[in-house]
């Protein structure tokens, strides 16, 4: 399969890659939110963490993804697009605008979701350490 | 050293241009239907064809009259399969209990596929499960005979690990049981030494282009004495290849799959350690330079040219993506459309993630050490690369086993 330049782009050069500190560090961390998603279709894992500011914007996001390329892209890409955001802006991230950006098969587009899927489960986690979150907010979509 | 390289073999190889240039003059010269018996062109045709039936038969130490051609090794399995099976079926058509056949769950699906077509036509089918080494061993094939075995089939080496069954010992034990013996012998043939009689085979499957020969060309041995081997045909028509198959011959296909033959009869000693010392440099230079590189399948009983690696924490397909430069394959499941991980490697009972990280390399008659350097580097540098990129790694590092972490699945 070919990939786009976009794809190909993120694989060579991810944005944001690492992690605000070790599993156990962050795990005490009330303004970092971590969400560690598995795809059930590719047995693939996406590690995404968000470090929030007193203004409950996203000050700064780290990925890490074990999986193919569109995975790594997709990840990538979503770092970038929830920095600054608020909490609630990013949780408006669809998989679909992934799979655009990225011009993402249809094969692929399991790939985009394990992105939009990583970014929710983060900012539950942040909001679960901070008291923030009541059980309406535990959507499960699609 | 010209790029991208090809280290993706035991997919096809090149047509060795001493085999093109056999077959050139049977396109354009001696273009007759081998099967025209009263002009010259049918003649020159058939006399192709019969010198082609004596190189395939001397590599593998049969009669020419005991070779069947076909379109390939799929077929030359089919024919195996299905032909032996409906023609030593104990019940007829529609009927249960028509006989039972042994066969192995991490054969090719060329084999797989009959037999399952063949249980839902009432025969029995036992799947046996290989050691984590990938080996099906005699004991193993002794231990699922029954009374009414018909057939047995079990490949000689495998596709995507090279591991090497011990075809003579599991020919002894269809031999004692009376049941035929089929090898699927497609990555075998003209790489190893291949002597049906000594071997015990009584049915062997393989591909032109597997041997540096045409592709769409393929052959089927047929046993045809101690015991003589009947198959019911599979394709019916104008009675070629004894009634085995009909179809006119491809003639210059034919033709280039002898030469591939005697090439690589002539060839194989040497090409045979060259092949080993450099997977050898491979693996050795790739396990040397990273930690967590497994190579799967039986240490030694592989074939000398392939080699299946997983490189731990790093996904296949994306290192595939990071050393574009080399073209191989992954049994990653996110490399295949119907995102299943190889069955091959789930097989060996070693799970997902195995197959997950996993690279197939197969070096052929045109591979150098300068290409195997190549690949050394640009692996090493494209699992370095990843390895940054995993949360995996990370996991590893702190000390957590990852197998037994349950991801939090949407
Ligand atoms: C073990 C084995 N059997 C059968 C086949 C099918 O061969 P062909 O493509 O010539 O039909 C292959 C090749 O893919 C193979 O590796
Ligand atoms: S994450 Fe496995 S296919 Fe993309």
């Amino acid at each position: 399969m070919a990939y786009s330049e976009k794809v190909i782009d993120h694989y060579q050069n991810p944005r944001n890659v690492g992690s605000f500190g070790a599993s156990s560090d962050v795990k005490e961390r009330k303004d970092v939110g971590v969400g560690i998603v598995g795809a059930p279709e590719c047995g693939d894992v996406m590690q995404l963490q968000i470090r929030v500011g007193d203004d409950g914007l996203i000050e700064d996001a780290k990925f890490k993804c074990f999986g193919c390329g569109s995975a790594i892209a997709s990840s990538s890409l979503a770092t970038e697009w929830i920095k600054g955001k608020s909490v609630d802006e990013a949780l408006e991230i669809k998989n679909t605008r992934i799979v655009e950006e990225l011009s993402l098969p249809p094969v692929k587009i399991h790939c985009s979701v394990l992105a939009e899927d990583s970014i929710r489960t983060a900012i539950e986690d942040y909001k679960r350490k901070n008291g923030e979150l009541d059980e309406s907010d535990h959507t499960h979509a699609h | 050293m010209n790029l991208p390289i090809y280290m993706d073999n035991a997919s096809t190889t090149r047509t060795d241009p001493r085999v093109v240039e056999a077959m050139l003059p049977f396109f354009t010269e001696t273009y007759g239907n081998s099967a025209s018996r009263n002009h010259a062109f049918g003649w020159a045709a058939e006399a192709g064809v019969d010198r082609a039936r004596e190189q395939a038969a001397s590599l593998i130490g049969a009669g020419p009259k005991e070779i069947v051609w076909t379109s390939g090794a799929t077929e030359s399995n089919n024919l195996a399969i299905k032909g032996a099976a409906q023609m030593y079926a104990k019940a007829p058509m529609g009927e249960q209990g028509r006989g039972h056949i042994i066969t192995c769950i991490i054969e090719h699906k060329a084999v797989l596929d009959p037999c399952k077509r063949l249980e839902r036509e009432g025969f029995d089918v036992t799947y046996l499960e290989p050691g984590s080494d990938g080996i099906v061993t005699a004991d193993l094939v002794r231990a699922a005979m029954r009374d009414d075995t018909i057939l047995v089939t079990i490949m000689w080496a495998n596709n995507e690990i090279g591991t090497i069954n011990d075809i003579p010992s599991i020919g002894a034990v269809c031999r004692e049981h009376g049941a035929v013996f089929h090898t699927d012998a497609t990555q075998w043939v003209g790489k190893m030494p291949t002597d049906v009689e000594r071997d015990n085979v009584d049915l062997m499957s393989w591909s032109g282009h597997k041997i540096y020969g045409p592709g769409g060309v393929g052959a089927l041995y047929v046993r045809r004495r101690r015991p003589r081997v009947r198959l019911q045909a599979q394709i019916d028509g104008g009675g070629h290849e004894r009634g085995m198959r009909s179809g006119t011959l491809n003639v210059p296909g034919i033709v280039g799959f002898g030469a591939a033959c005697e090439i690589c009869e002539n060839e194989m000693e040497s090409e045979r350690e060259r092949l080993l010392a450099l997977r050898l440099k491979l693996e050795n230079g790739l396990k040397g330079l990273m930690d967590v590189v497994e190579v799967n399948g039986h240490a030694e009983r592989r074939l000398p040219h392939l080699t299946n690696i997983s490189f731990g924490f790093v996904e296949g397909e994306s290192l595939m993506m990071g050393i574009k430069d080399i073209a191989c394959s992954s049994g990653s499941a996110c490399t295949s459309a119907s995102l299943e991980p190889s069955y091959v490697l789930k097989g060996l009972g070693l799970g997902d993630e195995l197959a997950h990280s996993s690279l197939r390399l197969s070096l052929g008659r045109w591979s150098t050490e300068e290409e195997v350097d190549f690949a050394i580097k640009s692996i090493h540098e494209a699992v370095e690369h990843l390895r940054a990129l995993s949360p995996l790694y990370d996991l590893h590092n702190e000390g957590i086993d990852i197998t037994k972490i349950e991801w939090q699945s949407h």
